[in-house]
């Protein structure tokens, strides 16, 4: 059995069910959400890849190139704003993050 | 089972076992570093589908900065772990389930007759001298030119959006106002008193 389209789309699948599980369990822990948020944006990336080889079209590494760069703009906001959290409640645990009551 | 099917399933157990350990690792430091395995994996896994020019800057972007910067992140932090891993065995159940019933959910889809993507052909490899690169640039600045502008404009943003959070006037910095300098008068630093002349006291 060859490796075929549907393998690496499984793939992607199962590693996108694994960063669903993952902000399930580490709902306390922000970084580690913000870590699941970037494998989840990674099993998209490889869906879009496999497509774009399979199918022979190009755009679809154009639309991983665009991931690639809203994704890394987005760490990097959350990660200061986790930072400027830290720095004036010295915690970053969710729950006493309450101040706005949302 | 030929060089490329070892290489998909060598990658994609690496991959699995690696994103299983982002998401369990008790450490942050190690979930990041796991992380950054994930990343070179599906890297290679992309280099495989002829993703050339995405493999290599997934590595050199995101592990290079985007992971260097969660690592520094963490590693800065003075983080509480056992608060952070409350009710972390309580929400396994649901999680797991619905984890399962997703990847079951789509497999069935995905992996099923019904699309023929378990048939579709494996493309032809590309013939010599053909560069992804040089394909990925000239849709980039050609069809997609606006797009790729946005996405400076975006990048553009986090950059202000990441300093101007960051960013912090220290309380008792002995920092000068450049214009308040350059605009100084003379009136205001060097005051001229006219007082009497003093008397010379005794033959001296």
């Amino acid at each position: 059995m060859s490796i075929s389209l549907s393998h690496y789309l499984v793939l992607g699948a199962i590693l996108f069910a694994i960063s669903v599980v993952g902000i399930f369990l580490n709902r306390k822990n922000i970084i580690v959400l913000l870590m699941a948020i970037e494998l989840m944006l990674l099993a998209v990336n490889l869906n879009f890849i496999a497509f774009s080889h399979f199918l022979g079209d190009t755009a679809g590494q154009v639309f991983v190139f665009f991931i690639l760069t809203v994704a890394a703009a987005e760490s990097a906001i959350g990660l200061a704003i986790l930072v400027v959290l830290f720095r004036n409640l010295r915690t970053i645990h969710v729950e006493d993050i309450n101040q706005m009551k949302g | 089972m030929t060089f490329q099917e070892f290489i998909f399933w060598f990658f994609a157990t690496v991959l699995v076992f690696a994103a299983l350990r982002v998401i369990t690792a008790r450490n942050p430091v190690h979930a990041a570093l796991f992380l950054v395995l994930a990343f070179c994996t599906s890297a290679g896994i992309w280099i495989q589908l002829e993703a050339e020019f995405l493999g290599i800057a997934l590595i050199l972007v995101y592990v290079g900065a985007v992971m260097v910067l969660f690592l520094f992140v963490v590693m800065m932090l003075d983080i509480n772990l056992t608060r952070l891993r409350e009710g972390f065995w309580s929400y396994l159940p649901v999680g797991a389930v619905v984890a399962l019933l997703l990847v079951v959910e789509m497999a069935l889809v995905l992996a099923g007759p019904w699309f023929g993507l378990a048939e579709a052909p494996r493309p032809e490899p590309a013939p010599e001298g053909y560069s992804n690169t040089k394909e990925l640039g000239r849709l980039l600045y050609t069809d997609y030119v606006y797009p790729f502008e946005l996405a400076a404009v975006i990048l553009l943003v986090a950059i202000v959006a990441a300093i101007a959070l960051t960013l912090r006037r220290r309380k008792h910095g002995k920092y000068i106002d450049p214009a308040q300098q350059v605009s100084v008068r003379r009136e205001d630093r060097v005051r001229m008193v006219s007082m009497p002349a003093e008397k010379k006291e005794g033959g001296s």
